[in-house]
C-alpha cells in the first residue's frame, strides 16, 4: 500500500474493515447488476456514484456512467430535447461525481479520463476547468494528470501557447523545484521554435533568457534536479546540427585502393563505406550513384549496418565487386561515388541531409598471390611480444595517412557565433559555481560545456589542455558520486577515444607492427592498439573505418556496440574484457571480413540477466524469424537448444582463428558444436584443429 | 538487512489469494487478474508455482473473458487490454496459450489501434502509450503482431518521447519511469530501439537512485520499490544498468520486507501488498539476487517461459 504504515491489526480493526467490506461488496453487486441488466434510473446511477466515490479507480463503473450518460440524452422527452438546461444538466451531475472521486483519489486515471469524456462533448466552461486545475495543480504541484488535463483544455479551448508558456514561468517562481513544470515549458518552447513564432526565431534570443532562468534553479540548490535535464536540453538546442551529414566515409577520396583477389571465389571485392552523424534512411542506388570511367553501376545494393529491420543505420555499406572480365586486367579504374539525389536520405525524424557530397578514389587489382585459405595457414600470436614500433614513415600506414588526408583538410567549424559566445559565458559561470561549491551537477555540466565548445572551435582536433580538464573532471566525478561510477567511467572512456583519434599523430602513437609475418595473410601488417586502457566503452567510431587490425585487449569493455561499421577488420582482440554474454557480440554478425578473433577471458555465460537481448537481431524483438535451420542443427536434441544464441552470432561468421577460453559457458559441449558451427576453423584456443 | 524470506512471501501471495472479507480484496477486485498476474509470477520467480493448483487458476481467468475477446479484471466486469494482457500473461506461465481462441483475442486488441497508431485501452476511448505496450506485448506472446500496424504504433510511441529523452503517456505528457517502461518494452518488442537516445534516457534513469538506495519514478519525489521493476527493466533493455549502484538497491528492497508475515513493501516499514511483493522480487531477479529464477524485462515474464514461446 503506497505510503500507509505497516501495522498488525487489531480485532477492531479487523471487524470494522469486514464491516465496510461488506458495504462495498453489496453496493458492487447491486452496480454490477444494473449494468448488466441495462438499468440507467436515478436510484441506479446514485448507487454507482457511492461506488465511485469508495472506489474511483473501479473502470467498469465509469464505463456504466457513459453509457448512462448517452441513453439518458437520447431517450429524452421531446420537450425535453433542445432544452440546453436539461443537458447542462446531465453534464453538471458527471462534472459533479468526477470531481469527488478526485477529492478521494486525485490519480485516478478512471476519473480524468471520464471528464475528459464528458468536456469533449461539449458544454462545459472553460473557466470552471481551469479552476479546477489550479484547486489541484497546487494541492500538488507535481500531479501528472493534472498537468495532462491542463494540455488537453488548452488544445481544446485554443488557449495560447504563450499564455501557458507564462503559467510555467510562473510555477517555477513560486517554488523553482518543479520538475513538471520545467517539461512543459520544453514542450512549449519546442512548439514555439518549430513554428518560428515571432520572439523565439531565431533561437539566440530566447536561449539566453532560458540559460539564465535555468541557471538560478540550479545555483540556488545544485543537488536538485528539477533544472538538470532542462540545461542540457538547451544545451542541446544550441549546438545540434538541424540536418544529418556525412561524417565520414572509405575509401578516403584520391586513394590507390589495392584490392587483393580472392583465388577460391575468383572475384576481388572491396567494401564502401558512408558513416552519418546520426541513423539515416534511404541510401539506396536511387540516392547514391556510383560511377566508374566506364560505367554507371545502376544495380548497387547498400545495406544499413545495424540490427533493426527498418532501414536504417549510422553506417551503411556496399560491397563493389570488380567485374569478372577485369579480373587479370591491370588497369586502374576510377570510382567516384556522390549523392545523386541527397534528400532522399533523411534522418530518424525525416529530415534530409543537408548538402550534397562526391569523393573518388581508384581502384586496381592486387596480383600479388596469396595462399589459399586452408593452406599451411600459421596461427597469429596477438601477445604483446609479437609486436614492434611502427616507422611513421613506412608505406604500412599508408591507410591511416589516406584515412585523414581527408578530414584534416575538409573539416570546418561550422559553429555561428552566437553559439559559441553563449557557451563561453556559460562555462563562465559554471566555474564559477565550482569555485564556492564542490557539486557533481557543476562539474558534470562544465564537462559537457567544454566539449561542446571545444568541437564548435576545433571540428573533430580535441585541444589536449581541454581534453585533460574534461578526464579530470570525470575522474572528479567518479569519486563525488560513487553509485554513479560507471556512467562517468563511460563518458570518460568517450573521451579519452576522442582524444586518441583526434589527430593522425596522436593515433600513430598506439599502431604497431607485427613482427612475425602475419603468416595468415589476412590482415594488414599493422595493428591499432587501444589496449589496456580501462576503456570501458568504445566510441570515435567514424574516424576507425580505416581499422583492419584492432586489439581492444585489457579493457572494461562490456559492450561492441559500433565496431559493425569497422567493414575492414580482419583481426579483432577483445580478450580480458567484460563481454556478459553471446549477444553482446552481435556486431560481429557485419564483418564479413572477420578471420581471427579473441573473445578469451571474458564474462560470456556468467549472467543471468543479458543487457543485449533488446538490442541485438533476434526472434524476441521481432527482427528476424526463428531460424529453422537451428532446429535441423540441434537435430531433436532438447539441451541444444539453448544454444540459439551462440548459433546465430557463430553461424554467420567465417573464422580461422578464435580463442574462447575462459568464459564460463565454454565447455567440452560448447566446443564440440562451436567446431561443427565453424568450417574454415583452423586454430581454437591455441590448439590446431584436424 | 537480512536474506530474502522467499518461503513467507509466497505463504503470503497464497494467503492473500484466500482473502476475500477485508477491506483491500473488495476494494481490488477491479484489478483481481493483475494480482493474480503479479502473485502467480512472483512464485515462478521463487519456484514455487507448483503450490497452485493449475486448473482452478485457468478456468477462472477464461471466465473473466467477455463475449468481445478481451478480458476484464473479474468475472462480470468490462474488457480492457490491461486485464487481457494479464490474462494472457498467466495463461503463458502454465503454457496455456493454446486454450485461447486466438484469433478472437488478437481481433479484440488490433480492434483497439487508431488511426494515428495510438492505442485505446477499451471501446471509450482512453488513449495511453501503456496501453500500446500491453498491445504489442500482448500479440506478439500470441504470435500476432502482423495484426496491428506496427510502425505506425512505432512512430506514436516515440511521439511521446521528452526533452528527456524519456516518455509520457501521450505526446507533451511528463517522463515517468512506469511510462518509460512501457514505451521501451513496446520498443524492445518491435526491433524500434535505436529511436531511443539511450545515454540521455541512461542518465535520466540511472539518476532516479537516490542516497537510501532505492529508486524514485521521476525527479524529486520518493523511492519506491516498484520503480525496482520499471526503472530497472528499462536500463537493462537499452544496456546501461551498470550505470546504477546494485547492491545498494538491493538492500533498500530487502530492508522493505515483512520478514515475519512475508511480503515487500513501496518503503521500509510500510503496509505490504501483492504489487509490491511482485515489483520487489522481480527487482531482485533483475539484479541476479541468488537463487530466483531470470525474469525477462520487456515481456514481464520469466526467461524460460519467454525462450519457449519464442526460441522454440
Amino acid at each position: 500500500m503506497h505510503g500507509r504504515p505497516r501495522k498488525s491489526a487489531t480485532p477492531i480493526d479487523e471487524s470494522a474493515s469486514a464491516l465496510k467490506a461488506a458495504k462495498i461488496r453489496s453496493l458492487q453487486s447491486q452496480f454490477l447488476q444494473n449494468h448488466h441488466n441495462k438499468i440507467y434510473t436515478k436510484e441506479a446511477l446514485e448507487i454507482n456514484a457511492k461506488l465511485i466515490e469508495a472506489n474511483p479507480e473501479f473502470m467498469t463503473a465509469w464505463n456504466y456512467r457513459k453509457l448512462a450518460f448517452e441513453h439518458n440524452l437520447s431517450s429524452q422527452s421531446e420537450a425535453e430535447k433542445g432544452d440546453s438546461d436539461h443537458v447542462k444538466s446531465i453534464i453538471d451531475e458527471e462534472l459533479r461525481v468526477v470531481e469527488n472521486a478526485l477529492r478521494k483519489n486525485f490519480k485516478s486515471y478512471g476519473a480524468w479520463h471520464h471528464r475528459k469524456w464528458v468536456v469533449s462533448k461539449g458544454n462545459s466552461s472553460t473557466e470552471r476547468e481551469l479552476r479546477l486545475l489550479n484547486l489541484f495543480q497546487k494541492q500538488d504541484t507535481r500531479n501528472f494528470h493534472a498537468w495532462n488535463y491542463r494540455r488537453f483544455i488548452a488544445g481544446l479551448k485554443s488557449i495560447s501557447e504563450e499564455k501557458e508558456l507564462q503559467f510555467t514561468t510562473d510555477m517555477i517562481n513560486d517554488n523553482f523545484s518543479n520538475y513538471s513544470a520545467w517539461h512543459n515549458r520544453s514542450v512549449l518552447l519546442s512548439h514555439l521554435l518549430d513554428k518560428k513564432v515571432e520572439g523565439y526565431f531565431p533561437k539566440e534570443i530566447f536561449l539566453t533568457e532560458e540559460y539564465e532562468f535555468v541557471r538560478n534553479a540550479v545555483f540556488t540548490d545544485p543537488d536538485d534536479q528539477s533544472g538538470w535535464f532542462y540545461h542540457l536540453w538547451l544545451l542541446d538546442q544550441t549546438i545540434k546540427l538541424d540536418m544529418p551529414v556525412l561524417a565520414s566515409f572509405w575509401p578516403p577520396p584520391g586513394s590507390d585502393l589495392n584490392v587483393p583477389r580472392d583465388l577460391d571465389a575468383n572475384k576481388a571485392t572491396f567494401p564502401v563505406i558512408l558513416y552519418f552523424n546520426e541513423p539515416v534512411e534511404g541510401v539506396s542506388c536511387h540516392t547514391v550513384t556510383v560511377q566508374t570511367e566506364y560505367d554507371i553501376y545502376n544495380n548497387i545494393t547498400w545495406s544499413p549496418l545495424s540490427t533493426n529491420k527498418f532501414g536504417c543505420a549510422h553506417a551503411w555499406v556496399t560491397h563493389m565487386g570488380i567485374p569478372h572480365e577485369e579480373l587479370d586486367s591491370s588497369k586502374t579504374y576510377q570510382v567516384k561515388i556522390s549523392s545523386e539525389h541527397y534528400q532522399g536520405i533523411t534522418s530518424l525524424s525525416s529530415v534530409p541531409l543537408s548538402e550534397p557530397w562526391s569523393f573518388a578514389f581508384t581502384v586496381s587489382i592486387c596480383h600479388d598471390l596469396q595462399p589459399a585459405e586452408g593452406q599451411s595457414l600459421g596461427r597469429l600470436s596477438l601477445t604483446d611480444a609479437n609486436f614492434c614500433t611502427i616507422d611513421s614513415n613506412s608505406n604500412r600506414t599508408a591507410l591511416l595517412n589516406s584515412a585523414f588526408q581527408f578530414t584534416n583538410d575538409d573539416e570546418q567549424p561550422t559553429s555561428s557565433k552566437w553559439k559559441s559566445e553563449i557557451i563561453a559565458s556559460e562555462i563562465a559561470q559554471y566555474r564559477e559555481l565550482l569555485s564556492w561549491a564542490e557539486c557533481k551537477i557543476g562539474k558534470l555540466t562544465l564537462a559537457r560545456l567544454l566539449v561542446a565548445y571545444d568541437a564548435m572551435i576545433t571540428g573533430t582536433e580535441f585541444t589536449p589542455s581541454i581534453a585533460e580538464e574534461v578526464l579530470q573532471l570525470c575522474s572528479e566525478l567518479m569519486k563525488l558520486d560513487p553509485p554513479h561510477y560507471q556512467y562517468y567511467k563511460d563518458e570518460y572512456s568517450s573521451i579519452l577515444l576522442k582524444q586518441v583519434t583526434s589527430s593522425k599523430e596522436s593515433l600513430l602513437k598506439y599502431c604497431w607492427q607485427y613482427k612475425e609475418p602475419t603468416s595468415l595473410n589476412i590482415t594488414s601488417p599493422m595493428c591499432l592498439r587501444l589496449n589496456s586502457l580501462s576503456l570501458s566503452r568504445i566510441g570515435s567510431i567514424e574516424r576507425l573505418l580505416w581499422v583492419q587490425s584492432l586489439d581492444l585487449s585489457h579493457n572494461q569493455l562490456h559492450s561492441i556496440e559500433g565496431l559493425e561499421a569497422l567493414q575492414l577488420l580482419s583481426c579483432l582482440n577483445l580478450s580480458h574484457n567484460k563481454l556478459g554474454s553471446f549477444m553482446a557480440l552481435d556486431p560481429l554478425r557485419f564483418l564479413k571480413s572477420l578471420r581471427m578473433l579473441d573473445i578469451s577471458y571474458n564474462e560470456i555465460g556468467a549472467h543471468t540477466v543479458d543487457t543485449k537481448r533488446y538490442l541485438c537481431s533476434s526472434p524476441l524483438s521481432h527482427t528476424v524469424a526463428f531460424d529453422k535451420k537451428f532446429k535441423e542443427f540441434a537435430n531433436g536434441d532438447a539441451k541444444v537448444m539453448d544454444f540459439w544464441e551462440p548459433f546465430s552470432i557463430f553461424g554467420g561468421l567465417n573464422l580461422i582463428q578464435l580463442d574462447i577460453v575462459g568464459n564460463a559457458a565454454v565447455d567440452e559441449r560448447f566446443v564440440f558444436l562451436l567446431v561443427k558451427l565453424l568450417p574454415a576453423l583452423k586454430w581454437l584456443d591455441g590448439e590446431e584443429l584436424h | 538487512m537480512g536474506d530474502l524470506a522467499a518461503e513467507k512471501h509466497a505463504k503470503y501471495i497464497l494467503l492473500v489469494e484466500k482473502r476475500k472479507d477485508d477491506v483491500e480484496s473488495v476494494l481490488m477486485e477491479h484489478l483481481r487478474i493483475n494480482g493474480a498476474y503479479w502473485g502467480l509470477t512472483t512464485l515462478d520467480i521463487l519456484g514455487k508455482l507448483e503450490a497452485v493448483e493449475q486448473e482452478r487458476v485457468v478456468s477462472w481467468v477464461m471466465s473473466c473473458q467477455h463475449e468481445s475477446g478481451g478480458f476484464g479484471g473479474s468475472e462480470g466486469h468490462d474488457p480492457h487490454v490491461l486485464y487481457t494482457l494479464s490474462a494472457i500473461q498467466i495463461l503463458a506461465l502454465f503454457d496455456k496459450i493454446d486454450v485461447l481462441d486466438i484469433d478472437k483475442v488478437s481481433s479484440y486488441i488490433a480492434s483497439l489501434q487508431n488511426e494515428d497508431g495510438s492505442f485505446s485501452g477499451d471501446i471509450w476511448g482512453e488513449i495511453d502509450t501503456r496501453f500500446s505496450y500491453v498491445a504489442i506485448c500482448s500479440l506478439a506472446l500470441l504470435h500476432r503482431l502482423d495484426r496491428i500496424n506496427v510502425e505506425k504504433a512505432v512512430k506514436y510511441i516515440i511521439s511521446c518521447k521528452n526533452l528527456d529523452g524519456g516518455f509520457g503517456c501521450t505526446p507533451g505528457a511528463e517522463s515517468h519511469a512506469g511510462q518509460i517502461f512501457c514505451c521501451i518494452g513496446a520498443l524492445a518488442i518491435t526491433g524500434s530501439l535505436h529511436y531511443v537516445d539511450k545515454d540521455l534516457l541512461g542518465w535520466w534513469l540511472c539518476e532516479r537512485q537516490v542516497k537510501s538506495g532505492g529508486l524514485n519514478g521521476r525527479p524529486e519525489k520518493l523511492p519506491d520499490v516498484c520503480y525496482s521493476w520499471w526503472v530497472l527493466s528499462s536500463l537493462i533493455m537499452i544496456d546501461r544498468v551498470h550505470w546504477i549502484d546494485k547492491e545498494k538497491l538491493v538492500k533498500f528492497i530487502l530492508d522493505c520486507q515483512d520478514t515475519e508475515n512475508g511480503g515487500i513493501s513501496d518503503r521500509p516499514d510500510d503496509a505490504v501488498d501483492v504489487f509490491h511483493t511482485y515489483f520487489g522480487v522481480a527487482g531482485l531477479s533483475l539484479l541476479e539476487y541468488p537463487g530466483l529464477k531470470a525474469i525477462d524485462p520487456a515481456y514481464a515474464l520469466p526467461v524460460d517461459v519467454v525462450n519457449r514461446i519464442f526460441l522454440r
